[in-house]
């Protein structure tokens, strides 16, 4: 029987109740509140902040529970909310090197001014499935020196003072871009393709990374520094003339440094990729300090030859709410494009076959 | 801001969200309608020099991304009012603006100083409304092009004569070139840079 | 519904949400800032008939590809005096359309209605209604890709360029490839155009059939795609050209058959496959032509049968 995709309205409204019904799930067991994602599906709710561009924890969580753990639906929630939030200021840049510390390691000095801080990672638990967790636990208290509450220099920074990096872009004065006001133009400038890939997608960067680790692009990178912890927010309204303080975030930095071998113009140096997320993504951050290093090709006079090398590739297929938007679309009614091609199909083949025909007609 | 300068600044629309709706598809009417006038005299309260239908466009139309250029004799109560309720930068350079207000028609500055916009984005042009006493339909220059059905005339008072040759120069350097818009005190007429003009 | 431009400032944790309730939204969904930048580049797209103008589209509460840029553009061009149409393939009552016109009457509570020629705003997917517009009208599409030259040069910073210098040797010397590999060209909807003698535009994917309606039409077309961040517009009496070749001129789909409801010859039609037996009928996917169609008495060869009251689709 023929399928209808008509009675539209009845079928929208039946799908979303379907949909808040398998969302709650078995009502025997008890619902999860948004304070629970918000404290125990932390990083989810990092991700969500980050990729969905609105440093709001509780809503991130919101979202999370909105769509069942769907965390590119998720972000996509936290987007359209964040359209129509109105614009009160633009803050000042935040201050990294004033961070209140929670983690932060190099990989490429034995140790660091401030220490390296291990802090809450992943890094050396051995994946082994935690069959306590299954059941309701207390962690063990932590015993740990509390890091130092002075501010910590990048490291970077250490560098940077013998003159082997690459000169900091510090025209503080110039306007900072926004890609959610103005659209991307190409050649887009660095500004541009850091915002484009703090909103990009975690899975895209980190697969583009990768494959400039493994040849498609020559960049050997080394983590210069990873940090999270919280930067204060401040902003100058202009009618007080001085700087506020409006709270505190979390946030993860990345910088890798890449050794460059100097060109006609310019002595050999390290140049620097960089990346940065609300909350604690640091995977997120790493890909994105490789891809933002891969980026900076055409600038230091390289041949593009690589995907994550090419910024028009790489921004316009970055964004995971663009992107699944356009690969679902698919599931929309095409028929009339269809019937469109169907008809020429036909008839193609018609010709054809009459043509075979009537050419064996004559050969025989 | 100084708050005694504010005070005096006299009011803009009364609902923005559907005013602003109206007011645009008046414009967006005669834009896409060359040679078609529309009343839009009710809206907003300026300052004299000032029309009412032209602040009511540049109220749809400018804020604070679109700086604006009035010249430099333009009284300052306009200023303040424009300022005060778009938003926009004023900007004394005429190749800076986005939008700009000539309040005499009679006495226009060189119009090719404004943005023409450029091949790759032509749509960078600046919108040029421009003051004038009146506008009657059915008489007058002949308008041909896009939007215009066979074609239509008009007869605008209080605008340079020179303006005419100066458009239809306008016209050869599509796709570049600026968009006008002609006001009186209480209507609008549009030309995009497509009308071709016969006087 | 309060038509609230500021909102509340967070805190972090979750006892602010109950808070935000949907009547904070603005008027039409977007605020007033960003309905002025749309407005803004809709007026240049129509003095610049075929050029894409960049735009900062913003994210709308649906997805990307299921027309956000014909949304936004909606939200920014209707009023409490309009009549609103929305039809996706030709038909106001896909569950697209229908999700739609539903969140656009939340938003502006502007009235709706099936019926083309009553229709002040018509927003659509992949048609142009048959009933020929009027002066009135507004018809407003939503597109996928907005670049017609997309699938010769992929780069958007190579096409910009053959766009500024009217280079389009590539587009002619691909779909003359196409008459010399099928004998045709090979191109049944998205049929690039050129618009007022000057740019090749994408007239969305709509079925070459429609294209013809949009030559010298007495309605105003805008063009809006959300993704990649694009307005363009087609203003009314304005020359659209299909592009052909002397030898291989512009033609539009024929059938054999009619409407199978309404007996209609001139309009595009749906094939729809009714049963497991691939017994198939062919019906208007203008739905509301159709309908019209038959409420004036025409019948076609399948109008009595019983076993197809869905498709028919009676109007409540």
């Amino acid at each position: 029987m023929y399928v209808a995709v008509k009675g539209g309205e009845k079928a929208i409204d039946n799908a979303h109740c379907l949909m808040a019904e398998e969302r709650r799930g078995d009502t025997n067991i008890p619902e999860m509140t948004v304070s629970q994602i918000l404290q125990q599906m932390r990083l989810a709710v990092d991700r969500v902040m980050s990729e969905g561009s609105l440093y709001d924890p509780a809503l991130a969580a919101l979202a999370i529970k909105q769509s069942r753990g769907d965390l590119v639906e998720a972000v996509f929630l936290l987007r359209a909310y964040r359209t129509t939030l109105p614009r009160f200021g633009i803050s000042n840049p935040i201050d990294t090197s004033a961070m209140h510390v929670r983690r932060r390691i190099s990989a490429t000095f034995k140790d660091i001014p401030g220490g390296q801080i291990l802090g809450p990672t992943f890094d050396y638990t051995h994946r082994l499935l935690d069959f306590t967790l299954a059941a309701e636990s207390e962690p063990r208290p932590v015993q740990t020196d509390i890091p130092d509450e002075a501010p910590m220099p990048r490291v970077m920074d250490i560098l940077s003072a013998e003159g082997l990096l690459e000169q900091k872009e510090t025209d503080g004065e110039a306007n900072v871009g926004d890609i959610t006001r103005d659209p991307v133009t190409f050649p887009a400038e660095r500004d541009i393709r850091l915002q484009n890939l703090a909103r990009g997608d975690e899975g895209f960067l980190l697969a583009l990374g990768y494959s400039s680790q493994r040849g498609f692009g020559d960049s050997h990178p080394f983590a210069g520094e990873i940090r999270m912890g919280d930067v204060a927010v401040s902003m100058t309204p202009e009618e007080l003339g001085f700087e506020i303080e409006i709270g505190d975030i979390t946030i993860s930095e990345c910088e890798m440094v890449t050794s460059f071998t100097g060109s006609k113009t310019e002595l050999p140096k390290f140049t620097r990729g960089y990346g940065l997320s609300f909350g604690y993504c640091e995977r997120k951050v790493m890909a994105m300090a490789l891809v933002d290093r891969s980026l900076q090709t055409r600038e230091l006079g390289g041949d593009i030859v690589a995907p994550s090398q090419d910024e028009e590739f790489v921004l316009s297929h970055s964004d995971n709410v663009e992107a699944q938007g356009f690969v679902q679309h698919l599931k929309l009614p095409h028929y009339v494009d269809f019937q469109a091609d169907l008809i020429m199909m036909r008839s193609m083949r018609e010709e054809i076959l009459k043509q075979t025909k009537a050419d064996k007609k004559e050969a025989a | 801001m100084q708050e005694n300068a504010l005070n005096t600044v006299t009011p803009g629309l009364k609902n923005p969200a559907q005013d602003n709706q109206r007011i645009f598809r008046a414009i967006l009417l005669t834009m896409s309608r060359p040679g078609t006038v529309t009343v839009l005299g009710n809206w907003a309260e300026p300052p004299t020099a000032l029309y009412p239908a032209t602040a009511a466009v540049c109220l749809t139309l400018a804020d604070m991304d679109t700086p604006l250029w009035i010249g430099k004799n333009g009284p300052q109560d306009v200023q303040t009012y424009l300022r005060f309720h778009c938003g926009s930068p004023m900007v004394r350079k005429q190749e800076k603006a986005s939008f700009a207000v000539i309040l005499d028609g009679t006495d226009l500055p060189d119009l090719t100083l404004f943005n023409q916009g450029d091949l790759e984005y032509p749509d960078r042009s600046a919108t040029v409304i421009i003051q004038v006493k009146t506008i009657e339909v059915g008489r007058g220059v002949k308008l041909t092009g896009p939007g215009i059905k066979n074609e239509m005339q008009i007869e605008v008072g209080g605008l340079h004569p020179d303006f005419w040759q100066d458009f239809r120069q306008n016209n050869q350097n599509f796709p570049l070139g600026l968009d006008v818009i002609l006001a009186t005190p209480t209507e609008i007429v549009s030309l995009p840079r497509t009308v071709q003009v016969e006087v | 519904m309060n038509f609230i431009e500021g909102a509340p400032c967070r805190a972090a944790d979750a006892t602010h949400i109950q808070s935000t309730q949907e009547d904070e939204y603005n008027f039409g969904y977007l605020d007033e800032q960003t309905k002025r930048m749309i407005r803004r580049a809709i007026l240049k797209a129509i003095a610049i008939p075929g050029y894409q103008v960049p735009f900062a589209g913003r994210e709308m509460p649906m997805p990307y590809g299921w027309g956000t840029g014909g949304i936004q553009l909606s939200a920014s061009v209707l009023g409490s005096d309009d009549i609103f149409k929305v039809i996706d393939q030709g038909a106001d009552d896909t569950t697209n359309a229908v999700s739609i016109r539903k969140f656009f009457a939340r938003v502006t509570n502007v009235n709706t209605t099936e019926r083309t020629e009553e229709a002040s705003v018509i927003q659509t997917r992949h048609r142009i209604p048959e009933i020929p517009l009027s002066d009135d009208q507004i018809m407003i599409y939503q597109v996928p890709i907005p670049e017609p030259l997309r699938w010769v040069e992929a780069r958007e910073s190579e096409t910009r360029k053959m766009h500024a210098l009217e280079e389009y040797g590539v587009m002619h010397v691909q779909l003359y490839e196409d008459i010399a590999r099928h004998g045709r060209i090979a191109t049944n909807f998205m049929y690039p155009v050129k618009v007022n003698d000057r740019y090749i535009m994408s007239p969305s994917p709509i079925p070459k059939f429609d294209n013809p309606k949009l030559h010298m039409s007495p309605a105003l077309h805008i063009f809006g795609a959300g993704r990649e961040k694009r307005i363009y517009a087609v203003p009314p009496y304005t020359i659209v050209k299909s592009l052909d070749f002397e030898d291989h001129p512009f033609e539009v789909e024929s059938w054999d058959n009619c409407c199978g409801l309404c007996g209609a010859k001139d309009s595009y039609l749906d094939e729809v496959i009714l049963n497991n037996e691939g017994e198939r009928m062919f019906v208007c996917s203008d739905t509301d032509y159709c309908t019209h169609r038959r409420e004036q008495g025409h019948l076609g060869p399948m109008a009595a049968r019983e076993d197809i009251a869905e498709l028919k689709g009676e109007r409540a």
